[in-house]
């Protein structure tokens, strides 16, 4: 799926970065960076999650994880943002709840990674 | 190639900023990937470590053509059973540090599947210190 049509589902707005042709065909919901950290495969993943601080970039720069997702209202940093763009990443904010986002994305066809 | 860097305690804005520096030199210098990757998860947690459970700690960075050693030594409160906290899910971590996103007790296994070759080595009281060695 495009980020656009990511975007339209859950009423986000794009932060950072470009909507581009790039597809995103899977996604995990996490607040634990530790457990982000964990994954190995993250090419086309998209993450979401109701931390936003610098961790939560650092993380997927170190993750190579290049989509994320921010719920419930949290606020990107212009720290993150910067940070973000170095690495050529997507942030989206959206007011849903991780839930609510899950369910929509699930039933959209993007895939659990696990 | 040997570089030096220092990490604070409790710095949780620029935690992660030594595994930056390093993730850019190994990338330069061609290495692959998946090695990157691993060695960059495998440094991010332990530096994320020093800053949620030390006091201070100095990171050495050793870049060869064929492998990677790094050296993280820390003043802090120390390890007092190494066993119990390589367990997943074995976590002290504060409030503050839960709140950063971090305490789920995943680091130190994380840190050891990601590394070639690992070593904990610990003084109560006084401080610990991680190796990691990954080859190319
Ligand atoms: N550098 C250190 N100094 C003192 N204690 C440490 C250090 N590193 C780890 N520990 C101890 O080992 C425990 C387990 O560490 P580990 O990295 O596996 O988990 P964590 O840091 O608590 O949580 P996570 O890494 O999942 O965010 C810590 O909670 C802490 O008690
Ligand atoms: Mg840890």
């Amino acid at each position: 799926m495009k980020i656009d049509e990511i975007i339209a589902l859950v009423e986000g707005k794009l932060i950072e970065g470009k909507t581009t042709d790039e597809e995103v065909t899977k996604a995990f919901a996490s607040d634990l960076m530790s457990d982000v950290l964990t994954i190995k495969d993250a090419s086309s993943l998209l993450l979401i999650t109701g931390l936003a601080n610098m961790q939560t970039i650092r993380t997927c720069e170190m993750s190579e994880i290049r989509y994320i997702l921010f719920v419930r209202g949290k606020k990107v940093t212009e720290e993150m943002k910067e940070l973000a763009e170095e690495n050529n990443m997507v942030l989206i904010e959206t007011s849903y709840s991780m839930y609510k986002v899950a369910g929509i994305l699930y039933a959209n066809n993007i895939n659990p990674l696990y | 190639m040997i570089t030096e860097y220092h990490v604070n305690g409790g710095d949780f804005t620029n935690a992660g900023s030594v595994s930056s520096t390093v993730k850019k030199m190994m990338r330069q210098l061609g290495v692959d990937s998946t090695v990157v990757k691993r060695t960059v998860v495998a440094l991010y947690e332990a530096e994320v470590n020093i800053v949620a459970h030390a006091y201070r700690g100095v990171v050495t960075v050793d870049l060869q053509p064929d492998k990677i050693y790094i050296k993280l030594a820390d003043e802090g409160p120390g390890i007092a059973d190494i066993p119990q906290a390589m367990q997943e899910g074995y976590s002290t971590a504060s409030v503050a540090v839960r709140e950063m996103g971090f305490g789920a007790g995943m680091g130190l296994p994380n840190i050891k599947a990601n590394s070639d070759i690992l070593n904990v080595n610990s003084v109560v009281g006084k401080g610990t210190t991680v190796e990691i060695t990954n080859n190319f």
